[in-house]
């Protein structure tokens, strides 16, 4: 299957501001792992953060999530909750698929549970797995189902930590058809990823984090033309130039 | 919460491997425990007091006996411990040192020596033990019997010769010695024999008294015959003073019956929240719990609850089955609840330390075995097996740990004669709240 293709406009959301992130910083022991990170994002928004491993993208999307706690700056939430989805999917393999939506539904103090229960197996299309214990299903829909409890408490921001790592291209592009159809309807998607392509192809906007630091914020094109001579080159290379540019 | 808990019941319910691993691993190291614990050590540590002169001599039917020399053979078969006073003995055996003492009294060889005479005394040895626990208790009382057994066997075999002497004398007549001097005595057969001579002589009207007297000569006579036999049944001569000196333990099935209860409850409970606890973890589901669901703090107590449910369901069936073959006391079952609940939520606390410290299944479970099975044998060991210093030791340790402390509640719910439960339902309390912190501690780098 061919990769989903979205309309650019939608990638930017409607415009209102979802969420507003300011001076995050944090600390692990003497490292410094995010410096005075700050961006905003509109509702519907996709953005991409990239960046090489140790840059602070899992950690930056902890700290919005509230896993973790920041030593300086804030995260401002407009609207609604924020759902996370871990790299991993966090499910009980020994329990079915609507029973890990069932319980993660309860904590979320949802207060239809059932109807929600149900919308998100629709919306996953895995209703008829609902009754598989979800360690027999594939990387892909294990995966959906790590997103659909991340979508339980409908939640105006999404985190993706990485979602299309370990998926075949074609659960790939099932997920992002997925995650389009999500900010279609408003939803704020804020994912990580290291397949430069895919952040270029879905992100509306590309968020470049380098050790902790904020080099970039903007489109793919803008990240082009910030590296001079770019213009022949793929994504990728250009992505590589410009964070080598600037020492990273 | 209370999702949670049912979660993770029914992740038990599709376990059933794991499940059954729980129930029987338990019951097969409570019996194995329980054939170690009927062992015991070869050389108890007994306190000897010894109030007989040097030297006094005794000689008992023609025997002479040794007394160096069984003090000796006494000391060889126990680890004994001279002391130079009955107090010194009261002071070690109530500390723990010793598991017992034996005294003999200064009196002991002229009481041995009345049992050759015609006025005897029973002589007396004093034994003071502690039983603080019924596995020592049982001990001491093994070791004293098998310790008098070889006495009173050779002190009354000269008693059954002595005393069979004197019948000899009272029945077939023959010389005898009493304060220094030198008597003459008849005998009955031979008394029997003169009246049966001298009746036709006697005056008809005396005769019928006469014939009551020889009637009771020929009757003594017959009788007094068998009486040798009867003597060589008198087996224990030496009488045995046993003093309580601290303790009051209950029965040595309810003891054991509290072990198996105490191991069941201690692996079901530590394995079973080591590894929820770790699990979480290896499921990628804390961060996701943690991130605004529960709290690190509930998802700590509801693994302690999950605990203590299974481990009030495991050992009360354990007991029920017991009830096959031991008696137990189910009017005292109010009070195996606070103290199954109140040990379920120690080993609980303790599992959950464990398993956020090691935050992976199988290292949860090999660190959970190989802490709590050495320990809980560690608190089985009782006072005067091992030297004072190391008892101690072992004491600090079992102390910080909840099985000893578990095993004291399940014996005082089990039987009145038991320790105190609220003691120690409140030192699980305080193990309770001191592993449930540092379990929290530890899930601060859990994710």
């Amino acid at each position: 299957m061919d990769a989903v293709e979205a309309d650019p406009a939608a990638k930017q959301g409607d415009g209102r501001l979802a969420i507003e992130v300011a001076d995050l910083g944090k600390r692990f022991g003497e490292r410094e792992a995010l410096r005075a990170v700050s961006f905003r994002a509109a509702r519907g928004e996709l953005l991409a953060v990239i960046g090489p491993n140790g840059a602070g993208k899992t950690t930056l999307l902890s700290i919005i999530a509230g896993s973790l706690q920041p030593y300086a700056g804030s995260v401002q939430l407009r609207e609604g909750r924020v759902g996370f989805v871990p790299q991993q999917a966090a499910l009980y393999r020994k329990l079915t698929v609507a029973e890990n939506l069932e319980l993660f539904a309860r904590l979320e103090k949802v207060a239809d549970v059932e109807g929600v229960v149900e919308e998100m197996l629709t919306q996953t299309v895995l209703g008829e797995r609902r009754d598989d214990q979800v360690g027999t299903l594939s990387g892909g829909n294990q995966q959906r189902v790590n997103i659909a409890i991340g979508l339980l408490s409908k939640p105006a921001v999404l985190l993706l930590d990485e979602p299309s790592t370990g998926l075949d291209p074609r659960q790939r592009a099932r997920l992002w058809e997925f995650v389009l159809a999500l900010a279609e309807v408003g939803t704020t998607v804020i994912f990580t990823t290291h397949n430069i392509a895919e952040a270029e192809r879905y992100g509306g906007r590309l968020l470049v984090l380098a050790d902790g630091e904020a080099l970039f914020d903007g489109s793919a094109a803008e990240l082009h033309a910030a590296v001079p001579g770019s213009e022949r080159s793929d994504f990728e290379s250009a992505f590589v130039s410009f964070l080598r540019e600037r020492g990273h | 919460m209370k999702w949670l808990l049912l979660k993770d019941l029914k992740l038990l319910r599709r376990s059933p491997l794991l499940t059954a691993l729980l129930v029987s691993y338990p019951i097969v190291i409570a019996v194995l425990i329980g054939f170690a614990l009927s062992g015991g050590p070869d050389k108890p540590r007994v306190a000897f007091l010894n109030e007989v002169a040097e030297g006094t001599p005794l000689d008992l039917g023609g025997e002479n006996f040794d007394i160096v020399g069984a003090r000796d053979e006494l000391c060889d078969r126990i680890e004994c411990v001279r002391v130079s006073s009955e107090e010194q003995a009261r002071e070690l055996v109530t500390s723990g040192e010793v598991l017992g003492a034996l005294i003999l009294p200064a009196n002991l060889i002229d009481k041995l020596r009345s049992l050759g005479g015609l006025t005897p005394e029973q002589p007396t040895v004093k034994v003071l033990v502690n039983e603080e626990d019924p596995v020592k208790g049982q001990l001491v009382d093994d070791r004293i019997d098998s310790l008098l057994s070889d006495a009173n066997l050779r002190v009354s075999q000269s008693v059954s010769e002595i005393s069979a002497t004197y019948l000899d004398i009272l029945l077939n007549g023959g010389d005898f010695s009493l304060l220094g001097q030198g008597f003459e005595v008849l005998g009955l057969r031979a008394a029997e024999q003169i009246l049966t001579e001298i009746r036709d002589d006697v005056p008809a009207k005396d005769q019928a008294e006469l014939d009551r007297v020889i009637r009771f000569s020929s009757l003594a006579a017959d009788n007094l015959d068998v009486a040798d036999d009867l003597l060589g049944t008198i087996t224990q001569p030496i009488n045995v003073d046993k003093e309580v000196v601290s303790g009051d333990s209950p029965s040595l099935d309810s003891f054991a019956i509290a072990v198996a209860a105490t191991i069941t409850l201690m692996f079901v409970t530590v394995l079973l929240v080591a590894g929820s606890l770790a699990a979480e973890r290896e499921e990628n589901a804390f961060n996701r719990l943690v991130r605004g669901l529960v709290s690190r703090t509930a998802l700590l107590a509801e693994k302690i609850g999950l605990g203590v449910v299974a481990a009030l369901v495991v050992t009360l069936l354990m007991l029920a089955g017991l009830q096959i073959f031991v008696s137990l006391e189910w009017s005292r079952f109010l009070l195996w609840i606070p103290a199954i609940v109140a040990g379920g939520g120690a080993f609980g606390a303790f599992g959950a330390a464990i398993g956020a410290a090691t935050r992976e299944v199988r290292a949860a479970s090999l660190l959970a075995f190989m802490v709590s099975l050495p320990i809980a044998f560690l608190s089985l060991v009782p006072s005067g097996t091992v030297s004072p210093g190391l008892f101690d030791a072992i004491g600090v340790l079992t102390a910080v740990f909840p099985f000893d402390a578990a095993l004291r509640a399940l014996e005082g719910a089990l039987d009145e004669a038991g320790p105190s439960i609220a003691v120690a339902v409140g030192h699980l309390a305080l193990l309770t709240l001191g592993y449930a912190a540092l379990a929290r501690i530890a899930l601060r780098r859990f994710g």
